[in-house]
């Protein structure tokens, strides 16, 4: 934890005026830098900002944007909105919860999956929906879910493949 | 086309009417919708085929058909993605792949046959549709907020431009006042899209009025309810419509400073607001002495964290002062101070994008549509258990009934289960209307006089496979996770009722249950700061209003009648039905399933080792398993 390298970090603060009002922006960057907001991070940009630690650890928890610990290299997002609910969103939560055995918010040990709930995606035509990174694959059912968990290649292509 | 930067409203109008005439405006066009839900059905890939297409064909060829391929924004049909229409013929394909694109280049662009499989077929009467215009999903629409969405490339000003875009702006900055222009937003009584439907003339007035040293316009792109995604639709579909409402509003009102604030959920919709803005600026529209007519307005986009209640104005506008998102007390109203403690405009998108129309057209126009009190049109987001799900913009005052049976083309299931049972509108603050109400005119009033809302206009039809004490439990669960803290009423309560509710669903509830969540509701209601806590409680309470007799099963009897609630249900296979296939079998993963796969035998769930996945259900072809 302790060889965090900051030159993202300073780079990210280098685009912003030091101004507090860019205090969710700046984080915002850090995370997609990093995936996560490293504590190293979070004390420059405190000492950047001039906001105290502890505000800014205030707005790193609030925000459910935001983690305090390393995400795995595939976020699996499970959209739990309400189109996506009653077409069956939760046997698919479940499904991976039994298949990474990780609660939603957790990540594999190995690093390679973490597991999210989001509340709507946006795209309730395809319920139910589940993001990976930053595909959206639609109209899943538990056995397809499973796919997504295979190789990366398959999990991209798994999709609408058999729809019709 | 070289960079043009109009300083004037005649240099404006010269470059639109060049525009106008030149071979870009009366190229054809084949659109290919890349919106977010085409994108998941892999719309990139049959955009980068028809582009290797298209070039692939000889020069002569190209000239002669003078074609040109643009990726639209969502068309709202996101079911059927992803989408091709070809103009200005108006073929509509739907569910295109990659190997259909070369069938489309030969077949139709180059010799306008018509691909018969990947036409829609109309569910009500099994035939085939060729032209989007006929299409009852489209045809049964008033497209005024999102008239723009699908016709154009979100990323191209030119084709905004081509659309009367930016007209409603010069006309309002060279030939209104802004107080004309105030009088005509108060005179079309614009009501706020966003869910509590206030007065936006009356809004924008008590801004202007306000002291204060600078005043800002909002945006709120923070469309947090779940089902609900025309906000999302309108900003990556028509970015331009946006900026050109918040300029107009500002001009209006007297405000230098514009503030975008979109969710975090929808990169793409940031991606095109930030390449509208940027294109604006550069011809001029937004930045410094607009249109060489002393009026300064620029635009910055604010990206949200992932907070529902950051779509409440007060904690959307801490949000934006990069503070934690938490909602104040009203006494004081954002009009007077809002963002840095300034006089603030905040509006929706779908309000924002009304706002041109209502310039171009006329207050007059506007207030011809609609009912009474609630005018002009509303986009609801349709989705659940109808046939055609996607964005619906209909005239207020339209029925529930002609929605989902019109456009939505009625129940997705014909079966038994498959009956309509509740719409839920209004996301988390709204309720579920019955059956019995289907015929209440969609607008703001009436929907919150049944106990439900408008809410931003999602609309989820359920069916008898949907159990209403689920649905509530949902609700709860969804504003327990959401709920910013701040308010104990709000934070403690809603936690208590989803405890509650939570029980009913694993068949250990008591009667005296209902009572208490209907004493918890009222406390919650008068002791919450905002919407969130104030109207918490409506997805329980309507569902306990319409559907006693659900809460009521599930407490006397034990008995889940959707065959949703866990604790309350198995899974039995109809023995009848099955034919032996094994699907099952090998879709379950705790081995609850025993038999042998062949033809004529049939297969036996040992209720001990099932875990209710429903995963044999699922891929069960001939639906000989179900839950009970």
């Amino acid at each position: 934890m302790n060889d965090v390298d900051l030159a993202p970090t300073n780079e990210i603060l280098s685009k912003y005026p030091a101004d507090a009002r860019h205090l969710v922006s700046v984080l915002q960057d850090i995370q997609l830098a990093y995936r996560y907001l490293p504590r190293q991070a979070l004390e420059k940009v405190a000492e950047t900002l001039g906001v105290p630690l502890a505000k800014v650890f205030g707005v790193a928890t609030f925000y459910k944007a935001f983690t305090l610990t390393p995400r795995g290299k595939r976020v699996l997002r499970v959209c739990t909105g309400t189109a996506c609910h009653i077409r069956g969103a939760p046997l698919l939560l479940t499904e991976l919860q039994k298949r990474l055995n990780i609660k939603p918010g957790e990540t594999t040990e190995d690093l390679e999956f973490s597991l999210e709930v989001v509340n709507c995606v946006g795209a309730c035509a395809l319920a139910p929906v589940v993001v990976v990174n930053d595909t959206a694959h639609g109209n899943l059912t538990v056995s397809r879910v499973r796919r997504l968990l295979s190789t990366k290649e398959k999990a991209s292509s798994s999709n609408q493949e058999e729809e019709n | 086309m070289e960079t043009v930067r109009y300083e004037s409203a005649e240099g404006f109008a010269r470059h639109v009417n060049d525009l106008r005439r030149s071979a870009f405006a009366s190229q054809r066009r084949v659109l290919v919708c890349c919106g977010t839900g085409c994108l998941a059905g892999g719309a990139q890939q049959v955009a980068i085929e028809m582009d290797k297409q298209l070039s692939a064909l000889p020069a002569a060829k190209r000239t002669e058909l003078n074609l040109v391929m643009k990726k639209t924004g969502c068309h709202g049909f996101c079911e059927k993605g992803p989408l091709v229409v070809l103009m200005p013929e108006g073929t509509f394909y739907k569910g295109v792949k990659p190997k259909d694109v070369a069938d489309i280049v030969h077949r139709t662009i180059a010799n306008g046959e018509v691909l018969e499989h990947l036409l829609y077929v109309e569910p009500k009467t099994g035939e085939r549709v060729a032209r989007y215009g006929d299409i009852d999903f489209y045809a049964k629409q008033m497209r005024v907020a999102m008239r723009n969405i699908g016709h154009i490339d979100p990323a191209s000003i030119d084709d905004y431009l081509l659309r009367g875009g930016y007209a409603s702006m010069v006309k309002a900055l060279t030939t209104m006042s802004p107080e004309d222009v105030l009088v005509e937003i108060e005179k079309a009584k614009l009501r706020g899209r966003g869910g509590g439907g206030f007065d936006a003339g009356r809004k924008w007035r008590s801004a202007k009025k306000a002291m204060g040293d600078r005043r800002y316009v909002i945006c709120n792109g923070d469309e947090g309810d779940p089902g609900a995604f025309m906000d999302r639709s309108i900003m990556e579909g028509d970015p331009h419509g946006v900026i050109e409402g918040m300029i107009i509003g500002a001009y209006a009102v007297g405000s230098h400073d514009g503030f975008i604030y979109v969710r975090q959920e929808y990169p793409l919709a940031v991606e095109h607001l930030r390449k509208a803005i940027d294109d604006a600026r550069g011809r001029g529209l937004l930045g410094k002495n607009i249109l060489g007519t002393g009026f300064d307005f620029d635009i910055e986009i604010a990206r949200g964290g992932g907070a529902f209640v950051c779509g409440e104005s007060s904690a959307l506008m801490r949000s934006v002062e990069g503070k934690v998102g938490e909602p104040r007390a009203k006494y004081v109203h954002a009009t007077e101070k809002g963002l840095f403690d300034q006089p603030t405009v905040l509006n929706n998108v779908e309000t924002w994008v009304n706002v041109p129309r209502i310039i171009e057209k006329g207050a007059d126009w506007f207030t011809s549509l609609g009912t009474d009190r609630s005018k002009g049109t509303k986009a609801f987001a349709l989705t659940g258990k109808v046939k055609n799900t996607g964005l619906v913009e209909v005239e207020m005052g339209t029925t529930l009934r002609e929605i989902i049976w019109g456009p939505g083309g009625g129940m997705i299931d014909d079966g038994p289960k498959g009956k309509f049972k509740a719409v839920q509108t209004g996301g988390p603050s709204g309720g579920c209307v019955p059956e019995s109400l289907l015929d209440l005119p969609c607008d703001f009033d009436s929907l919150t006089e049944v106990g439900s809302m408008m809410g931003s206009g999602g609309m989820i039809v359920m069916d008898h496979s949907t159990c209403m004490v689920d649905v509530a439990r949902y609700f709860l669960s969804f504003l327990t996770d959401e709920s910013c803290g701040k308010c104990v009423p709000c934070r403690e309560g809603l936690l208590q009722m989803y405890g509650i509710v939570s029980r009913i669903c694993e068949g250990q509830g008591k009667l005296e249950d209902l009572e208490q969540i209907e004493s918890l509701s009222q406390t919650i209601v008068v002791g919450s700061l905002c919407a969130l806590g104030k109207s918490g409680p409506n997805p329980v309470l309507s569902t306990l209003k319409y559907f006693r007799d659900e809460y009521l099963a599930h407490i006397q009897d034990k008995r889940c009648p959707a065959g949703v609630c866990k604790a309350l249900i198995t899974y039995k296979v109809n023995h009848d039905a099955c034919d032996g296939c094994g699907a099952c079998l090998r879709s379950c993963v705790s081995q609850a399933i025993s038999g042998t796969i062949r033809k004529g035998e049939t297969f036996q769930i040992d209720e001990m080792k099932c875990d209710r996945c429903g995963a044999c259900a699922t891929v069960c072809k001939r639906a000989a398993i179900a839950a009970a």
